[in-house]
């Protein structure tokens, strides 16, 4: 890395509200969620596009943070976890993961929660094979995967 | 990662003036999805990137006179999806659909996956055996090259560094005939395959009308079974002819051993994988 890297605008609406940062262009859209918006609900941990823990929605799309460069993001529209939740209303998929012991640690929930929203305004009622098609790239190091699949068919049938 | 200058055009003759213009030193990004890992990990270190997200151009799949008209600049998540490539290759919007995870499709575009040469990607056995071409443009003109003169080895292709994939050209799957694809993955459902073959045939009469063999994975380029193809065609659609001619690959595939399985494995599994696939399509499964 040089001393003097070379720096990029970069302006996005993130969960409704507009930022504009200057930045490094290595910066990572991950690493620019998380130190320059300071937004740590999204993580980071294969960062390599396996885990889906950095899943967040850009222009209406699941996608990796940890692969896309913040300066390609300049003028997305960007949802991230912080975003989900209707004020203190959650959304009705982090209400199942809570009712039905989606998670434990935590560390892939934001990513899995990124991921199941966004298939269930794709299909609102996946059968359990589109579930595991869908879900199949974010991995999950302690619940097991059958609570995260019950919590995404009980937040379908909460709908 | 090293430091480089971002650039991001507005059209496709803007981008393709910047690689004109910066030469070996600027590196094309479409998705990112394989390009912005190798900047992390400094196995490349371009001075210039020129990002294709704004472009609007070359992002269309259409149809006309039987040849898919697929824009460089599409997500493979809108190729899974086209019902234009459904209806004429449903082959190939299976290829596509087995990439990675949604995650990933949703960003990678079509022309990214062509240049990026991976021969254990998905679509390519796909794109060789519907006889698919590639639509290269640079400042100095456009070049048609068909599929097979693109890849030349490992994450290598036939590509210029100021060329810019715009179109994948690919004729409608014959017919009548029937396809498979498939994917072996002995690891996990979302890694790259250990072997895959792709495979379109028709017997009639008792006897191969028509067979077209590929595999992925098992040596530096995908490879068209060819050998297996002569062997075949016009003689009697049996499990015998097929064990036979599918015994041939074993002599064509160049495997390496990898966290994927070792060399021997995988030129075993490509005579295994490539029977099943002539017994799906040859009416025998
Ligand atoms: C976690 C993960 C899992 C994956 N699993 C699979 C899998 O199972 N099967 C599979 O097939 N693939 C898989 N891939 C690879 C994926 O298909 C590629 O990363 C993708 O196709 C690259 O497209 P892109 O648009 O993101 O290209 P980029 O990353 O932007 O670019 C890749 C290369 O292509 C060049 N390039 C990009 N666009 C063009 C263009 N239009 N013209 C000329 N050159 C261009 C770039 O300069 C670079 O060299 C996986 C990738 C990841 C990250
Ligand atoms: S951290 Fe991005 S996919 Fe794992
Ligand atoms: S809850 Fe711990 S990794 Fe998923």
């Amino acid at each position: 890395m040089t001393t003097t890297p070379v720096r990029q605008s970069v302006t996005v609406t993130v969960n409704g509200q507009e930022y504009v940062r200057e930045v490094p262009t290595y910066r990572t859209l991950v690493d620019f969620i998380r130190y320059d918006l300071g937004l740590t609900g999204t993580k980071e941990a294969c960062s390599v596009g396996v885990c889906g823990a950095c899943t967040i929605e850009l222009d209406g799309r699941i996608a990796a943070s940890c692969i896309t460069l913040a300066a390609r993001a300049d003028g997305a529209t960007i949802t991230t976890i912080e975003g989900v939740a209707d004020g203190d209303n959650l959304h009705p998929v982090q209400e199942a993961f809570i009712n039905h012991g989606g998670f434990q640690c935590g560390a892939c929930t934001p990513g899995q929660i990124m991921a199941a929203k966004a298939l269930l305004e794709t299909n609102p009622s996946p059968t359990e094979p589109e579930i595991k098609e869908w879900m199949m790239g974010n991995l999950c190091r302690c619940t097991g995967y059958y609570q995260i699949i019950e919590s995404i068919q009980a937040a379908a049938e909460a709908k | 990662m090293n430091d480089f200058a971002f650039h991001a055009p507005e059209t496709l003759d803007e981008a393709l003036g910047l690689l004109a213009q910066h030469g070996a030193d600027a590196k094309v990004m479409a998705g990112g999805t394989s390009l912005t890992t190798l900047l992390k990990q400094s196995l490349i270190a371009p001075g210039h990137i020129v990002s294709l997200h704004r472009v609007r151009e070359c992002a269309a799949i259409e149809a006309s006179d039987g040849v898919i008209r697929i824009g460089g600049l599409a997500t493979q998540r809108d190729v899974e999806l086209s019902p234009v490539v459904k209806e004429r290759a449903p082959l190939l919007a299976e290829a596509y659909r087995r990439v990675a995870t949604v995650r990933i499709r949703n960003v990678a575009t079509v022309g990214g996956g062509v240049a990026q040469a991976d021969p254990a990607m998905d679509p390519p056995p796909s794109l060789l055996i519907l006889g698919a071409s590639v639509v290269a443009k640079s400042a100095r003109g456009e070049r048609v090259i068909p599929i097979g003169e693109v890849y030349a080895d490992y994450y290598e292709t036939t590509l210029e560094p100021d060329e810019i994939v715009t179109e994948l050209r690919v004729p409608a799957q014959p017919s009548g005939a029937a396809w498979t694809y498939i994917k072996y993955l002995p690891r996990t459902e979302d890694d790259y395959a250990t072997v895959s073959v792709a495979a379109i045939g028709r017997a009639e009469g008792g006897s191969v009308a028509d067979v077209r063999v590929a595999l992925g994975a098992v040596a530096p380029t995908a490879i068209r079974a060819s050998v297996v193809e002569d062997a075949l065609v016009g003689q009697p659609a049996t499990s015998d002819a097929l064990r036979e001619a599918s015994q041939a690959v074993s002599e064509i595939v160049d495997p390496t051993d990898d966290p994927r399985g070792s060399a021997w494995y995988k030129r075993d599994m490509s005579v295994v994988f490539t029977r099943r696939a002539l017994e799906q399509v040859l009416g025998l499964a």
